[in-house]
């Protein structure tokens, strides 16, 4: 399989099984409407009228080559699912829910302004001991371990999340474990004793902002309903200069309401921040936000202003971080990886404060997906095979998609929440993922040239 | 080449093994709302040997 396509005045071929790009002339990639490896006849009666004979042999002669060193229509025979499915049950990372309550009130908000369809209150020490306890029980091998610290907002229960570092720390030393800490916070309670503690044992950390000041008004909002964007962005000014080389991620989401989305990524930058994101809303599509099938035009449109935006700041010696950009061609995640997608539901859970544990954050709060809780003696994952099986060669969407090893199946609350089944993508989501990979791609054959 | 400049010969085949489960999961990082697996880090170290299986044995 391949998949080809125009970026800027590039023509990109992206062979899909192996994970080659090639950067070609017009010339192939128009052979390359018609050439399969075996139809030579056929390319030189279909595009006989366009190029002369001695340009066409010379370009099939290089595809020809391609082929033979197994850069273009390789074959996926030693791409399997038989090694996900004899995978045994290991956890390695969590998603503890240390705050369902939050000191926000963003329109937004997937976790229902903090208390995920249940009650608002903070995780105990106790609860989270017996998570990360958890957490080392059963990742079996496994020497790299995750905890993050979500919510709510994490930082309404610091006291906690600062005693489960200092166990985790512990706890790592005689299992011989790597717990790598991170945590979400929206930043209105970020001063200087947390941003000490964070930078010095938090391996990264998501600051919640949404672009231009009345963009983000509009969305994150304080309980008495006035806008945030003054209140938290001297904090993060503060915080990423005391972060210096460290990770951090300045994070925003876009709507229906700002589908200019890449002027509120380049406002963040302009305020000084390196690395970067910005994520679209999922919403059912009654709610007024929501973004449709008929915003993808000019999110596409954005994707591209950003990408244009990248390579020009790069080549001035301002380069920065968007998280969607970052596509490492040479290396990257094993096919085991990219398969298998984004451990939701098998290597990776969310626990709520009451010690309940699900897939996923996304799902805390959802009954139907509840695993059991971290307090019972014995856990065993009734849903293992469920998520297990969801992977790309088990969703018909997914088998024919040129873009499987790069999103590998996407995400499976998104599937969930929009149309009932982890098997069943979220079409938007893959349209949008599918713009920002060819872009990725793009940027990079652009820098390489 | 007269027409094609490869600019990655990335193989899938290659890395990693069969998958050694070191790289951080990909909702751990700056998404939280979408699946972006391709542009995790392999943090394989050399380790071949180990791989998934060996949770099994």
């Amino acid at each position: 399989m391949i998949h080809k396509y125009k970026f800027k005045d590039k023509h990109i071929v992206l062979d899909v099984n192996s994970g080659a790009v090639h950067v070609v002339e017009k010339i192939i990639y128009d052979i390359l409407d018609v050439y399969n490896g075996e139809n030579k006849e056929e390319v030189f009666v279909a595009i006989r009228d366009k190029y002369d004979e001695s340009s066409v042999h010379d370009a099939v002669s290089d595809l020809d080559y391609l082929i033979s060193h197994g850069l273009l229509f390789s074959d996926d025979s030693h791409i399997t699912d038989e090694i996900i499915h004899n995978k045994k049950p290991v956890v390695k990372a969590l998603c503890l829910h240390i705050s369902h309550d939050c000191n926000m009130n963003c329109r937004y908000c997937f976790g229902d302004q903090g208390a995920f369809e249940g009650i608002r209150e903070l995780m105990s020490f106790e609860v989270g001991k017996k998570a990360i306890d958890f957490l080392v029980q059963n990742s079996g091998s496994r020497r790299n371990l995750e905890v993050d610290f979500f919510g709510g907002e994490p930082l309404m229960n610091f006291d906690v999340v600062k005693a489960l570092v200092h166990y985790g720390k512990t706890v790592e030393k005689t299992y011989r474990k790597n717990i790598r800490f991170t945590i979400t916070t929206n930043g209105l309670l970020l001063d200087d004793e947390k941003i000490d503690y964070i930078n010095e044992h938090m391996d990264n950390i998501i600051l919640s902002i949404d672009g231009r000041p009345e963009i983000h008004d509009k969305m994150r909002r304080t309980w008495n309903d006035k806008g945030t964007y003054d209140l938290i962005i001297k904090n993060y000014h503060h915080f990423v200069q005391k972060r210096k080389d460290a990770l951090y991620y300045v994070r925003g989401t876009f709507t229906k309401e700002n589908l200019d989305f890449s002027e509120d990524l380049i406002h963040l930058i302009n305020q000084g921040f390196k690395n970067v994101s910005i994520e679209p809303v999922v919403v059912n599509d009654n709610i007024s936000y929501a973004l449709r099938e008929d915003d993808l035009d000019s999110i596409f449109n954005e994707y591209e202003k950003l990408s244009d935006y990248y390579i020009q700041e790069y080549k001035n010696g301002k380069a920065f971080e968007f998280f969607h950009f970052n596509l490492d061609l040479d290396q990257g995640p094993c096919i085991i990886k990219r398969i298998s997608g984004c451990g939701a539901g098998t290597e990776y859970m969310a626990i709520a404060p009451n010690g309940d544990i699900y897939p996923c954050h996304q799902f805390v709060g959802n009954k139907d997906f509840l695993l059991g809780n971290i307090n019972e003696n014995c856990f065993e994952n009734r849903l293992y095979d469920t998520f297990n099986k969801a992977h790309i060669f088990n969703k018909e969407k997914c088998k024919s998609c040129w873009a499987k090893f790069y999103c590998s199946g996407g995400c499976h609350a998104n599937a969930y929440n929009i149309n009932g089944s982890i098997y069943e993508p979220y079409e938007l989501g893959c349209e949008m993922e599918k713009k920002r990979i060819e872009c990725a791609i793009g940027i990079q054959a652009a820098l390489t040239e | 080449m007269k027409y094609v400049k490869v600019i990655s010969k990335a193989s899938f085949k290659s890395v990693c093994g069969k998958g050694c489960g070191e790289c951080q999961t990909s909702c751990q990082s700056a998404c939280k709302t979408s699946c972006t697996v391709a542009n995790q880090k392999c943090e394989n170290t050399g380790k071949q040997d180990k791989d998934i299986f060996d949770d099994m044995k």
